[in-house]
């Protein structure tokens, strides 16, 4: 497909040695985590050293890249170098709740700890609230990062974002959590310790005891005072959740970080990924270009979907013996009609963010088994668009 | 086939991996449902807007609107739950609460209890879900015949409609914990039924192998397989063999386009064959991934590529293709 865009150069992007964090997002289902692994694997054959840190895998994708445990530390995947012995690839999956665990003992002395590890509303929030994996997902980031600056292990790490309801979740659930571990409610929630009520005003007050009462009624005075223990335990150990969300902020602004935007030729995928460019924009996070996946082929010949379905037609009045290549210009139609929308929904994207660069990867009907088959996707990614044969 | 699917089931949830074409399944499925002057309610969950973009229709409120109208005088429904509003109209209807809203607004209890406590988020959503079922059991003059729910995908289902154990971790005793049970006690009986959208490609046919078996392993109620975008052949066996080996007669096919009056050069001839053999690898995957579907042993339903993209004349082909596989 030849999309009206500047050519997203993925190879120029891998050789800068001043990118040194790759942000793959998108909605899900559009090959965010192969896309990331491709890119990693080509930019250690290209000489760096590169860190994936995976989301989610499928499974054969894991084995493809060695990965049997989720042990949450990038393990070398063997049978990558680059050129003359330099480069290399480690890779990893997020265990969300083992990183969580790993932030709790790293901040608390061993009791505390113990307290917030045992505390029931931690092991909820650890292990299912929405956005812990998001959370946990920078949080690791942030640490492969500052591991790469002090063992010079890495110098490059190319992050796969969760699978999110929405792209820009991840952006947001630091933030998110990040606010309500500071904010006003958790304050309200663990006043009653530290003799809360004192200097409110009466509405405040008669808000105040409302609230308690309507939150008491609804999830039981056990989960308030549990959330209220966690809260307690937490504060005084870490120094403000906020700023770790804002630090990872930061480093996302960074002009050595650079995000790739994937999505496929569909409308919610192309939705999601028009979204994530504002928002990055807006953000002033850095955007390299968009990769669009699963793209049908088509308009290689000069042969319109409408040309070809007449054509067709006519060959089947004709009787038996014109019936295969009445079938074969049936196929060719509708190929030709996928192809058609394919490009006109990528042309609605390209021409309201006229400046984003673009590469497309074709459809392919297999799944990625091995590093060759990684392989062959990073060509593809890195593919130069054909310059225009013929005019129309 | 005479038989109708799943009679007594008032609660089709359907999910499947991202990018399959939930959304589109589960619309179509809504106005399959709506025949012969039956109203069906189709919701979301997701605050993404997906049916209002389906049915080209401003977004949609936190309120039941009619959106489309089915052969023989049904009628589909559209909901788009929201959290937090889901938060507030249960409040309101188990605690006559509406009013405290704006005060836990401000005190940012509302964004805690949708966004961050753990599962509180989902058994609003679900809660919502069965309170609809409900009307139906009260013979309530706004029941509807059939609720599908356009459900998040299928790594997350299973969780999303466990909310017992979702909430367990939270709250051992006590209202929410009260509600969580009797979502469950819809939720897990013969009247729901989970259905699987998928596509015959490798990672979407794995993801719902595995679904099917963590959904049983939760002891929720498995509904059917909705194949998705299916390619059915285009050309014999025969001619498929060919295609594979690159043994069309080129010959023939040349002859013939000259016979339709196309002007041709050697490339079309070539592509043509090219793009047969495509097809052939194409139907050849998606043969194979069909099998691992089939032992299953579930109901399956195959709907085809619209290679237009769907627009509502797209979703009531679908339906139609439905209602003759007999769900209805």
């Amino acid at each position: 497909m030849k999309l009206n865009a500047p050519n997203l150069d993925v190879d120029a992007l891998i050789r800068d040695r001043s990118i040194t964090i790759i942000v793959c997002t998108g909605a899900g289902g559009v090959g965010k985590t192969t896309t990331a692994a491709a890119l990693a694997l080509r930019a250690a054959e290209q000489g760096r050293d590169v860190c994936v840190l995976t989301i989610d895998p499928a499974k054969r994708l894991a084995q493809a890249m060695g990965l049997s445990v989720l042990d949450n530390t990038p393990r070398l995947v063997a049978g990558v170098c680059g050129p003359a012995g330099t480069g290399s690839l480690h890779a990893m999956m997020l265990d969300m709740k083992r990183t969580f665990d790993e932030v709790v003992e790293g901040n608390a002395d061993p009791e505390r700890a113990q307290a917030i590890l045992d505390n029931p509303f931690y092991q909820a929030l650890s292990s299912s609230f929405a956005g812990t994996q998001e959370y946990m997902a920078m949080e690791k980031l942030g640490q492969l990062r500052a591991a790469a600056s002090a063992e010079s292990s890495w110098d490059l790490i190319v992050v796969d974002t969760p699978p999110s309801r929405s792209a820009l979740d991840f952006l947001d659930a630091p933030e998110r959590l990040g606010s309500f571990l500071d904010g006003r409610f958790i304050r309200i929630l663990t006043a009653p310790a530290r003799g809360a009520g004192r200097g409110i005003g009466k509405l405040a007050a008669f808000s105040f005891g409302l609230f308690t009462n309507v939150l008491n009624k609804i999830l039981g005075s056990q989960v308030l005072a549990d959330v209220g223990s966690f809260v307690a335990a937490i504060d005084t150990t870490f120094g403000g959740f906020r700023e770790r969300a804002d630090a990872t902020y930061k480093l996302l602004q960074d002009s050595g970080t650079s995000f790739i935007v994937i999505a496929a030729p569909e409308r919610d995928a192309l939705r999601e990924a028009a979204f994530f460019v504002e928002r990055l924009k807006t953000d002033s996070m850095p955007l390299a270009g968009l990769v669009l996946n699963r793209v049908q082929g088509g308009g290689e010949i000069d042969l319109s979907a409408e040309q070809a379905t007449a054509s067709a037609e006519r060959l089947e009045k004709m009787g038996e013996d014109e019936r295969l290549t009445a079938a074969l210009l049936r196929l060719h139609a509708n190929r030709q009609k996928i192809h058609t929308r394919q490009l006109h929904l990528a042309e609605r994207f390209t021409a309201a963010h006229p400046g984003v660069a673009a590469t497309t990867v074709p459809a392919l009907a297999e799944d990625v088994h091995d590093l060759a088959g990684l392989r062959e996707i990073g060509d593809l990614l890195a593919k130069k668009p054909e310059p225009p044969s013929r005019s129309k | 086939m005479t038989d109708v699917w799943w009679p007594g089931v008032a609660l089709h949830v359907v999910s499947g991996k991202g990018g399959t074409g939930k959304t589109t399944v589960a619309a179509a499925l809504a106005l399959a449902l709506a025949h012969q002057g039956k109203r069906t309610l189709l919701m979301e969950v997701e605050d993404r807007q997906g049916i209002a973009q389906l049915f080209d229709t401003a977004p949609l409120p936190y309120e039941e609107r009619k959106i489309a109208v089915a052969p023989g005088g049904g009628e589909v429904w559209a909901l788009a739950l929201n959290a937090q509003e889901a938060l507030l109209d249960y409040l309101d209807t188990f605690y006559n609460l509406r009013r405290a809203g704006s005060v836990l607004r401000r005190m940012g209890a509302i964004d805690f209890a949708t966004t961050i406590a753990p599962g509180l988020r989902d058994v609003l959503l679900t809660g919502k879900a069965c309170e609809v079922v409900r009307r139906i059991d009260k013979r309530a003059p706004n029941a509807y015949s059939a609720i599908v729910l356009d459900a998040p995908p299928t790594g997350r289902i299973s969780r999303f409609l466990n909310v017992n154990s979702e909430v367990s971790g939270l709250a051992k005793v006590g209202p929410i914990r009260n509600h969580a049970d009797l979502v469950m006690s819809v939720i897990s009986s013969p009247r729901t039924a989970v259905h699987l959208v998928t596509l015959l490609e490798e990672m979407p046919v794995q993801e719902t192998i595995d679904g099917v078996s963590d959904l049983r392993s939760a002891n929720l109620p498995v509904g059917g397989i909705f194949v998705n975008m299916t390619r059915p052949p285009m050309l014999t066996s025969e001619q498929l063999r060919e295609a594979r080996s690159g043994t069309l007669p080129a010959l023939g096919i040349e002859r013939s386009l000259a016979e339709a009056g196309l002007t041709f050069d050697n490339q079309v001839v070539t592509a043509l064959m090219h793009e047969a053999n495509d097809h052939a690898v194409r139907v050849d995957l998606e043969a194979r991934e069909a099998t691992r579907i089939t032992e299953l042993g579930l109901p399956t339903f195959m709907l085809p590529l619209i290679s237009e993209g769907i627009d509502l004349g797209g979703l009531y082909q679908l339906a139609n293709l439905l209602r003759e596989c007999g769900v209805r």
